[in-house]
């Protein structure tokens, strides 16, 4: 199976802070990760090649320093490794970045054809879950997305039963390859790399490829100019304008307090008062 | 990047709501959508449309004539056997032959599984824009939709605008908008399209549906009251307060993320920017801290009441009622007062 993963390095979000005054996103010094829910794409991916056999490529865009989630996806087990970084691809979203991922497994795919392109289901940062259906729709390949687990491949008959996550149930759906899949968080457990493959990661040379390199002809469709959507404007939330009122509890019991509760709550909204006890009657 | 709106883009016009139905049922985001469509049709003085895809069944016709009573002036609908389980391929096809032949000039989509799915197809095969999980939508001075979502799990927000293409798309999360009143006297104008695909032309086939009825299953979103818990229980068995508060007042529970980190509760009980948006009447947090992933989960709430015992905690900046107090006590002190309160209401009725 020649399997590719597609990866993002994002930075990790939990320490992201914002410019009091600007109002501005202050990456600088915040630590980048690979895009957590990639993660259960990658491995998912490495299981297939370990009972199948056959490659897991990573591949990323991104700046050079994305190079860092591609060796930590090397020493996780990864195989091979394609960074496309290019000036031009400079503010894409998510049409110019399938678009300029999808150049690059077009020309990987020249080389080996590709089975199944596996994706994270959303990242972390961007949070839009539409560059897997992008990429699925530009190289035409059979999209599944939210696939919680893969039931079976038949590797001669190029057919693969999924599970789908959709609304108030799962979808088992048999289709073909080669396919898109995106993976659902919490899915499998990522391996620990082994000390070999951490080894071979940090030697290991990547191919590093520019938007010539991966064989986009028109620079329109990269990045800012090939990007419909527009940022006009980034603001902080408003503060909500009045703080909470405060229900005295100052030397009550826990009874009285359930019952100053109640008055405040009730005195507040007197229909709910006849919602809860509509609820409970019904 | 083209700022102007080419030629070809002048003519598209209306606001189009994707009637999500699953399995014979609408999801109650379409009709959320819908009452925010109509808001935006009548900015632009244009019609405000309801795409029906699905087979010929009860369950459109009954979807189509909801879509009139939530607002829709049109409807298009495409009925097939080939749409009677969500398939990506006849959806997409139904979905783009649609919009490029009556050229809507906004599409909006559910942010559900399935309308993500088929937003991305859509979108990319259109090359138009798509704006993910809006929160809010507005027409501009300019007459283009402004988008704005959360973006950094909501520390800002960012409005985006797609100039250059046609139609604008978007997707909303459930619960962001609120759900409209119906009105049972409207009605419509009705355009059939036809699918022209066989099931040869469809490599995907659906095996077999797994219905999540045979578990217990939440449905946070959709609850008139919620309870929910965070680190401030303390301990696991702790969330039974939580729980039984909950069932008192034929509430469902939930929590904060790292209550479900610690394997606590289950996934599908997170409250959140990464788990259930919420839109209760009534939202009682004990014992969260009201980080803004939180927060931004939670706020389309009509009341909250939070329970904390740090006075500074940042959930008193956006609960409306604050009980600085230890939630191990209040929470059953406020089960007991309720129990009391409402078998009194039910003896004097
Ligand atoms: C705050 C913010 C808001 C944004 N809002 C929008 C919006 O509403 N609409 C829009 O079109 N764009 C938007 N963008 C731009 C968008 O984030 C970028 O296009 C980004 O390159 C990819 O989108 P994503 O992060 O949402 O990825 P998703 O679509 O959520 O990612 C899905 C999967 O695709 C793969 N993937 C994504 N990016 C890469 C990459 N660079 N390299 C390799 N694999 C990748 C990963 O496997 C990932 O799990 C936004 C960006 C930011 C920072
Ligand atoms: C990418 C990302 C996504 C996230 N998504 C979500 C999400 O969807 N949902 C979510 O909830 N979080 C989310 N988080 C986590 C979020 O940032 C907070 O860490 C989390 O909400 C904190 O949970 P908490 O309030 O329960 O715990 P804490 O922040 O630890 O707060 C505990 C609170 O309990 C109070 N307390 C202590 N003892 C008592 C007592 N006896 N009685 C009453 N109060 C007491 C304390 O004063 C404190 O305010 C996300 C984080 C990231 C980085």
């Amino acid at each position: 199976l020649n399997i590719v993963v597609c990866i993002k390095q994002v930075p990790d979000s939990a320490q992201i802070r914002v410019h009091p005054v600007t109002n501005t996103i202050m990456r600088q010094g915040v630590p980048t990760i690979i895009n957590p829910y990639d993660l259960f794409a990658l491995e998912e991916a490495m299981r297939l090649r370990d009972d199948y056999g056959g490659t897991v490529t990573v591949l990323t865009m991104g700046p050079p320093m994305a190079e860092d989630a591609l060796r930590r996806a090397l020493g996780l087990g990864a195989d091979k490794a394609v960074l496309i970084t290019d000036r031009r691809f400079a503010g894409s979203d998510t049409l110019a970045t399938s678009f300029a991922l999808t150049s690059a497994l077009t020309k990987l795919a020249e080389e080996a054809p590709i089975d199944i392109v596996f994706t994270g289901k959303q990242t972390i940062d961007g949070d839009t879950a539409q560059v897997g259906p992008g990429i699925a729709r530009r190289m035409g390949l059979n999209q599944l997305t939210y696939v919680s687990a893969i039931d079976s491949l038949e590797t001669e008959a190029a057919t693969i039963t999924v599970r789908r996550r959709s609304e108030g149930g799962v979808q088992v759906l048999q289709s073909k390859l080669p396919c898109l899949i995106t993976m659902l968080e919490d899915t499998n457990h990522l391996r620990r790399g082994t000390l070999q493959d951490m080894l071979r990661a940090a030697r290991a040379p990547l191919t590093v490829w520019s938007a010539d390199d991966a064989g986009i002809e028109d620079p329109m469709k990269c990045g800012l100019r090939g990007s419909p959507t527009v940022v006009k404007r980034v603001f902080a939330p408003q503060p909500r304008a009045e703080k909470a009122e405060m229900v005295a509890v100052e030397g009550k019991t826990p009874a009285q307090i359930g019952d100053a509760i109640l008055d405040v709550l009730f005195a507040k909204s007197p229909k709910l008062e006849a919602d809860v006890s509509a609820k409970i009657t019904a | 990047m083209q700022m102007q709106l080419a030629e070809k883009f002048k003519s598209y016009k209306h606001v189009w709501v994707f009637v999500e139905i699953e399995r014979g049922k609408v999801h109650p985001v379409s009709w959320e959508l819908m009452g925010e469509g109509r808001k935006l049709a009548d900015d632009l003085g244009v019609d405000l449309c309801g795409v029906v895809l699905g087979p010929r069944d009860e369950g459109t016709k009954q979807a189509i004539k909801e879509a009139y009573h939530y607002g829709a002036d049109v409807c298009y609908i495409c009925e097939d056997p080939l749409l009677a389980d969500y398939r990506n391929e006849p959806y997409t096809r139904a979905m783009t032959d649609l919009v490029n032949k009556y050229q809507p000039e906004i599409l909006l989509l559910g942010a559900t599984p399935l309308g993500r799915d088929l937003a991305g197809s859509v979108a990319t095969t259109l090359q138009t824009g798509l704006t993910a999980d809006s929160t809010e939508l507005k027409i501009a001075d300019d007459k283009s939709l402004a988008a704005t979502r959360p973006t950094f799990g909501g520390t800002l927000l960012c409005t985006i605008h797609t100039l250059n293409h046609r139609p604008q798309m978007a997707t909303v999360r459930p619960r962001v908008m609120a759900m409209p009143e119906p009105d049972t006297s409207r009605s419509g104008r009705m355009v059939w399209h036809s699918l022209r695909m066989k099931e040869d032309d469809i490599v995907t086939k659906v095996l077999e549906f797994v219905s999540d009825a045979q578990v217990e299953k939440a449905n946070l979103a959709y609850a008139d009251i919620v309870v929910a818990g965070g680190m401030g229980l303390q301990q696991p068995q702790n969330l039974a307060l939580v729980q039984r508060l909950a069932a008192v007042l034929g509430a469902e529970w939930g929590v904060s993320r790292p209550l479900v980190q610690k394997g606590w509760a289950p996934a599908e009980r997170q409250i959140g920017q990464t788990g259930n948006t919420i839109r209760p009447k009534l939202y009682i947090a004990a014992g969260i801290s009201g980080a803004i992933q939180h927060r931004v989960g939670v706020e389309g709430a009509d009341l909250i009441i939070a329970i904390n015992t740090d006075p500074e905690a940042k959930i008193f900046e956006f609960a409306h009622l604050g009980v600085v107090a230890d939630a191990l006590t209040v929470l059953p002190a406020l089960t007991d007062a309720f129990a009391r309160r409402l078998s009194a209401r039910a003896m004097a009725s």
